[in-house]
């Protein structure tokens, strides 16, 4: 009992943190634009069918990954620069709808590059799974907490004491006023697209070898990530941290002893049960509405 | 009288009729039918939609799921309990109407991103109810239906279909119209500007919320449950998040608190797919292209940007606000 809940929880775990990683692209993002970026999936997709193709073509893993990162941080920056910034002033559903053109437009562009087909990846070590207190680890798994964990230190690093990070978290708070004290925040917003697009990418490299890739793939976790972004309250950086484990653990757990038919569908249960309850989420601003 | 007739509640309504009636001359064989039927159905679920959107200022990313509850409701009680379909199309549209007012109220004290999740995580629930559930919904694979019929007269050529589709679309713009008129129409517009002031007026924000989301949520069932009898199958396919934001795309295509935007917009991206198959496999970066290149240059939408361009410039422009007299 106690290893299978073990199992359960180490599962939830890697699987969260992947949702972790979406859900602060959605939150960096959303903090520097106000926009909810629906192409975040896509750049999940992009980072993992990038490095399957170009490990394929020979390239060696060290330089496949950087490259796949690369490559989403640009379509990451060319999305901002082409289809965001034109549409500054536009209302927020016209927004949400230029963003799910865009995720439409990348897996149209992805389905020509690569195929339809399902790829695997090859796992960063090996393949032989770790006992950990009665139940089995992947190495791959251990990668995706490690590579999560040390994501998230270098962000709260880079959000606390760099002058780039600062600037972004002012124009986040008010962007006239970091205007007004000498921050460029049109190339905030782009630093936002391109950093979510990497993050994105990063955690679309470290899913590929657990649960395989394809052109679409970055629906369904594009959407996880918005919920656990919405969930930990959108914004917060340790609300996406945190809503992305909680949502992970929660949906393996319910996929282990209620039901996997409704796996997914009992994650959106939990959200929509937390939302009722908690309007803005676990950890979001909670403000009176200005008249 | 010539007031009258400018005005676009009559107007308007002259005009889509004369549309719906003229259509037919240039519709030459059965395929050009199915897909005026297809554009009439989808309107109909964009005039409720845009109720909710672009008047109220609610937005939802879940109206799939009515749609397809609608559909299936109506499927599973004529074809598998044998109910009579017009029995069945009451029955489903009541329920889902008790379903959307139930879970209207705690859903629609959300506000924006919030609220844009919420409806998405119902549509996506009632997306896995229906494929989960597969001895009733036949799950993936879908369930045939029974052609409808009333007392023994069963619909089942397109050309009546579309005569049926037609007026049921006339019903719901001229219901849509009348309900901006109303005092309610005014406090939804009110509540969009500002759920505060509103309030502070006197108006019970959260019912006439309530109100018109159940309103948006039948005229999607009802149309869902005709759509299910159209074409005689139901597949979990058009219960999707892609869906709901198919509808969604129409209702802003066509111009957010416009009705007749709303039909333009149900219209155009209702026959884009059909016209885009000749791009073959550029057809999906085509269409996302189309939908990013319309919002980024007329983030109004094609109907009340064409108003505006052809209307005389009366009053100043306030970005931001629905223009009130924009093509409604």
């Amino acid at each position: 009992m106690s290893a299978q809940f073990m199992q359960y929880l180490l599962t939830g775990l890697t699987v969260g943190a992947i949702y972790a990683l979406v859900a602060l692209g959605f939150a960096i993002i959303f903090n520097a634009s106000h926009v909810i970026n629906f192409a975040q999936g896509e750049f999940v997709m992009i980072g993992g069918m990038a490095t399957v193709s170009l490990t394929a073509i020979g390239l060696p893993a060290l330089l496949a990954i950087p490259l796949a990162v690369a490559a989403a941080a640009i379509v990451g920056l060319a999305l901002e620069k082409f289809a965001v910034e034109p549409a500054r002033n536009a209302s927020v559903v016209t927004l949400i709808i230029i963003t799910i053109g865009a995720s439409i437009f990348l897996r149209g562009l992805a389905m020509l590059v690569w195929d339809k087909k399902l790829h695997a990846a090859r796992p960063f070590t090996g393949d032989a799974p770790i006992a950990v207190a009665g139940a089995t680890i992947l190495p791959q798994s251990l990668w995706v907490l490690g590579v999560t964990l040390a994501i998230v230190l270098l962000l709260s690093w880079f959000f606390g004491r760099t002058l780039l990070g600062k600037a972004m978290l002012a124009t986040s708070h008010n962007p006239l006023a970091a205007q007004l004290v000498g921050i460029n925040v049109r190339r905030i917003l782009l630093v936002a697209f391109g950093l979510s697009a990497a993050l994105g990418a990063v955690a679309g490299i470290l899913i590929a070898p657990i649960t395989l890739t394809s052109y679409d793939v970055g629906v369904m976790l594009g959407l996880k990530g918005f919920a656990a972004a919405i969930l930990g309250g959108l914004g917060s950086g340790a609300g996406a941290v945190i809503g992305g484990l909680v949502l992970g653990v929660a949906e393996t757990m319910s996929a282990g002893y209620v039901s996997s038919a409704y796996k997914d569908a009992i994650a959106f249960v939990i959200l929509l049960a937390v939302l009722f309850f908690m309007p803005s989420g676990l950890f979001g601003k909670r403000g009176g509405e200005r008249v | 009288m010539p007031q009258r007739l400018a005005a676009p509640r009559t107007g308007g309504m002259i005009a889509l009729a004369a549309a719906i009636a003229l259509l037919p001359l240039v519709l030459s064989n059965n395929y050009f039918y199915d897909i005026a039927v297809l554009v009439g159905l989808n309107a109909i679920v964009c005039v409720g939609l845009n109720l909710l959107i672009g008047y109220a200022g609610q937005i939802s990313l879940g109206h799939a799921g009515f749609f397809g509850l609608g559909a299936y409701g109506s499927a599973i009680l004529s074809s598998r309990y044998g109910l009579p379909p017009l029995a069945a199309l009451l029955t489903t549209t009541c329920a889902v109407a008790a379903l959307a007012f139930v879970v209207g109220r705690p859903i629609l004290r959300l506000k924006g991103h919030y609220l844009a999740m919420a409806t998405l995580g119902l549509g996506i629930i009632i997306f896995m109810v229906i494929t989960t559930e597969d001895k009733i919904t036949g799950g993936p694979d879908g369930i045939a239906v029974v052609p409808f019929s009333i007392g023994g007269f069963a619909l089942k050529d397109e050309r009546i279909w579309y005569w049926v589709v037609g007026a049921l679309l006339l019903l719901a713009v001229w219901l849509a119209l009348n309900l901006i008129e109303s005092p309610a129409g005014r406090a939804l517009r009110a509540l969009h500007s500002s759920e505060v002031g509103a309030e502070v007026v006197g108006i019970n924000a959260a019912d006439h919320k309530v109100m018109v989301f159940v309103i948006s949520a039948v005229f999607a069932s009802v149309a869902g449950s005709l759509a299910a009898h159209y074409s005689g199958f139901v597949t979990p396919g058009k219960v999707t998040f892609l869906h709901s934001i198919e509808l969604v795309t129409m209702v802003v295509f066509g111009g957010m608190a416009s009705t007749f935007g709303a039909v333009v917009g149900a219209a155009v991206l209702t026959t884009l797919p059909q016209l885009l198959t000749v791009f073959k496999d550029y057809e999906m970066m085509v269409f996302g292209a189309v939908m990013m290149g319309t919002m980024i240059f007329l983030p109004r939408g094609v109907v009340p940007s064409l108003a505006r361009l052809l209307a005389p410039r009366r009053r100043p422009d306030v970005p931001g606000a629905p223009s009130p007299e924009a093509g409604r």
